[in-house]
């Protein structure tokens, strides 16, 4: 986009606007109001994933142009973080416990066999949208190990042989329409 | 109130040095140089690379000499054994994870890291694995990156961000997959990249470079068709005797120009006399500001990377930009319009070669605004002084044993007020030397206006013009052009002409320039003084010293444009900026 000569910010602005909502907005001009605003981007950028389940490049120059970050920063300081996911995941969530005692009960094969089903690798989401694959540390739940999670729902005891029935099952329920 | 003294020893030898003394800074006194990578003396500190690591007694662990400050009764061995040792598995482990192509390299001979590995004697690889992979982004018509050849010191990042107010770059992701990039990973093309090229300069490897045009000027010079036309930017000649090894500040005008007739162009032009043209336009725009026609301040134009910094991140100032093509492209559109009017030659037959101290002209010579009607560019190729020195050398001409050479009249004929466009202050001091006589309608009482002479960065001063005051600024490093250009937005300060150079120092400090030797920092303010010398030293030994002067200039008038400011003049030295959305963060 090109401009003739003025001051662009009004456009900026608005632009910036329409790419996060309104109270996410009002989040920031709070901030702006206070000392530091700088020091609050990651609970900015922690409101702005709340939201959106992601952080896109669109929504990180939002931030950067309403908090006036540069643009380099924001994406510097929202890639380094584990937490902060950039792309958006799929319809469910799937979470491999990689804890000790899951570990040991084989979760490595178990995701091994995730990934070969759904051809994607840690913090992947499969091309048709369905499942995004994650790891976790302990889930708490050592006596059910190997443990899969999926969104809400625990999986136990999990073989490799199982994968494609479980993963079916959800395939099913996206092919049944969005989520309430 | 003085500091006070600190005593402690580095490697047995006593010495005092005042608080505040950083471990490295209280060696130099002593005569020892630690090794180093992310340091910079004059960028933040980032006690990143952990090369400069010493012992110091009592501590349980290496400190990096960089951000350490000393203190009272310290003892700091430098040199120690386990030291050396440890230094140079840090260094080992940098190259491990490095490309190992060095003699295909286009920093090879003058690389940090080579050196250091050299230095630190490391003879072989010991931890062979897993090497980082990234696509090198060949998107921007200037600046090449090469994440491979990273070594994530963050020297770019810093220099981006403090020297020039870009902050285009920063550290993306953790661990293993760190990568220096624009914001989101993004092409150098899609991001607030102003292609300054200050990143090549201060990179210790060729993780940045400028994109080479060197293949396309040989076959050029190896085509009968084509009429092949270079001309050199000033702040060349001041710099290229440095690839051959010259002291820096050596003047080499005359070589260069035989070195280029050698290399097989057909004709060789001054940038300089488009310097001059320049400045009469300029000068005559002004008049027309002064009347109150145009918005004040004026602001030259001749940094392609100011231009780019003042469309992306200024965008409101745009009505202050001077029209005023650059020098570059000034003599680029007359060698093909008037030279080939002149020559007979059809402008399609010539193939214009720019040499630029500059990366951002590449991208100039590419805007569509730089285009004939045909819709081809005026400046075909832009090299920079590192490339034609690479080219000179790989031509196998001995440069330091060439003749001097003279530049082709009238495109290459030039006054001293060209000439000193090279650095900073440049543009503004001949600028006065021709408004003085232009407002006055006397000659000038002065030729040099050292008050302009911005070689800390920025310089504010009023200069008496007759009987009126002209507020000037002057600033070279976009960090101090923002000081200039604030004070504009907010109203604080009414200027009358403000010069600004993206480049620390001006030209002569541009992304283009030759590496500097081994024991040189990079952006050293004494190297740039040096080469600043050399141009007022070639300034002063002219006759012709006044742009309006030049007889070349004249001619052109009389033959070709009309007068200052003529329709034609307009039409063919003027040119216009767009501003981008959305606007960068400053």
């Amino acid at each position: 986009m090109t401009t003739t000569s003025t001051n662009n910010w009004e456009e900026v602005r608005a632009a910036a606007q329409a790419a996060l909502t309104e109270p996410i907005v009002r989040y920031i001009e709070q901030c702006n109001a206070g000392p530091e605003p700088a020091s609050q981007l990651i609970s900015v950028l922690h409101k702005v994933q709340s939201h959106f389940g992601y952080l896109g490049p669109e929504q990180l120059d939002a931030v950067a142009q309403l908090l006036q970050i540069p643009a380099a920063k924001v994406a510097g300081v929202a890639s380094f973080y584990h937490f902060f996911r950039l792309q958006p995941h799929g319809r469910f969530r799937i979470n491999v416990c990689l804890g000790t005692a899951c570990y040991v009960k084989g979760a490595e094969r178990v995701a091994q066999r995730i990934m070969d089903e759904l051809g994607i690798t840690w913090g992947e989401t499969s091309k048709d949208g369905v499942f995004t694959l994650e790891g976790s540390r302990c889930l708490g739940t050592c006596g059910l190990a190997p443990v899969v999670m999926i969104d809400d729902e625990i999986h136990a005891s999990v073989t490799p042989d199982q994968v494609p029935a479980i993963l079916e099952k959800y395939l099913e329920r996206a092919r049944q329409g969005p989520a309430a | 109130m003085a500091k006070q003294k600190i005593n402690l020893t580095i490697d047995d030898v006593p010495l005092s040095v005042p608080e505040g003394t950083t471990i490295m800074e209280a060696a130099e006194r002593i005569g020892v140089r630690i090794p180093r990578l992310c340091y910079h003396p004059d960028l933040s500190m980032a006690g990143s690379c952990r090369v400069c690591i010493v012992e110091v007694a009592g501590m349980g662990y290496y400190m990096a000499s960089c951000s350490v400050k000393v203190w009272e009764g310290m003892e700091v061995q430098t040199n120690s054994p386990e030291i050396r040792r440890a230094r140079r598995d840090i260094v080992e482990l940098l190259l491990d994870n490095h490309n190992m192509d060095c003699q295909t390299c286009e920093r090879d001979g003058h690389c940090e890291l080579q050196n250091l590995a050299y230095a630190m004697g490391v003879r072989r690889r010991h931890f062979e694995g897993q090497r980082k992979r990234f696509p090198v982004d060949l998107s921007s018509h200037s600046v090449v990156r090469d994440p491979e050849k990273c070594i994530l010191c963050g020297r770019c990042v810093r220099a981006c961000a403090e020297i020039q107010g870009v902050h285009n770059l920063s550290q993306h992701g953790r661990g293993f997959h760190t990568v220096v990039a624009p914001a989101h990973e993004a092409n150098m093309d899609d991001s607030v990249c102003i292609q300054c090229g200050q990143c090549i300069n201060v990179c210790p490897t060729a993780a940045f470079l400028e994109k080479r045009n060197s293949r396309d000027v040989w076959d050029a010079l190896a085509d009968p068709d084509l009429h092949v036309v270079v001309q050199t930017a000033p702040s060349i000649r001041a710099a290229i005797g440095e690839g051959f090894g010259l002291p820096p500040g050596t003047p080499a005008t005359g070589r260069m120009i035989t070195a280029l007739r050698r290399l097989g162009f057909d004709a060789v032009f001054d940038t300089n006399f488009g310097a001059d043209l320049t400045i009469v336009e300029e000068a005559h725009e002004l008049l027309i500001r002064l009347r109150g026609d145009a918005p004040l301040p004026m602001i030259t134009s001749c940094s392609p990377g100011w231009i780019n910094f003042l469309e992306k991140f200024y965008p409101e100032l745009i009505p202050h930009a001077s029209t005023c093509k650059s020098p570059m492209s000034m003599l680029s559109t007359l060698t093909k319009t008037f030279y080939a009017e002149r020559k007979g030659i059809d402008p399609k037959r010539i193939y214009n070669v720019a040499v630029m101290p500059c990366v951002a002209k590449k991208y100039e010579a590419r805007r569509p605004e730089h285009f004939t009607p045909e819709g081809t560019p005026y400046t075909d190729a832009v090299l920079t002084t590192r490339e034609l020195i690479w080219m000179i050398k790989s031509y196998g001409i001995d440069f330091l044993r060439l003749p001097d050479g003279e530049f082709d009249a009238p495109l290459g004929v030039s006054s001293g007020a060209g000439d000193i466009f090279g650095t900073t202050g440049g543009v503004m001091e001949a600028t006065l030397r021709a408004a003085s006589e232009l407002v006055t309608g006397k000659p000038a009482d002065r030729l040099e206006f050292t008050e302009v002479r911005a070689v800390e960065g920025l310089r504010e001063t009023y200069v008496a013009i007759g009987d009126r005051a002209i507020h000037v600024g002057v600033a070279n490093g976009l960090t101090n052009a923002k000081t200039l250009l604030d004070k504009i937005i907010n109203r604080e300060e009414e200027f009358h002409v403000i010069e600004v150079m993206a480049c620390p120092g001006g030209c002569i400090g541009g992304g283009g320039q030759p590496y500097p030797a081994e024991s040189v920092k990079v952006l050293d303010p004494e190297l740039l003084r040096k080469r600043a010398a050399a141009l007022y030293e070639i300034d002063r030994g002219k006759t012709l010293r006044k742009s309006y002067e030049n007889p070349a200039v004249d001619e052109v008038y009389d033959q070709f444009l009309g007068g200052p400011g003529s329709t034609k003049a307009h039409q063919l030295l003027h040119t216009h900026y767009r501003g981008a959305l959305p606007r960068g963060i400053r």
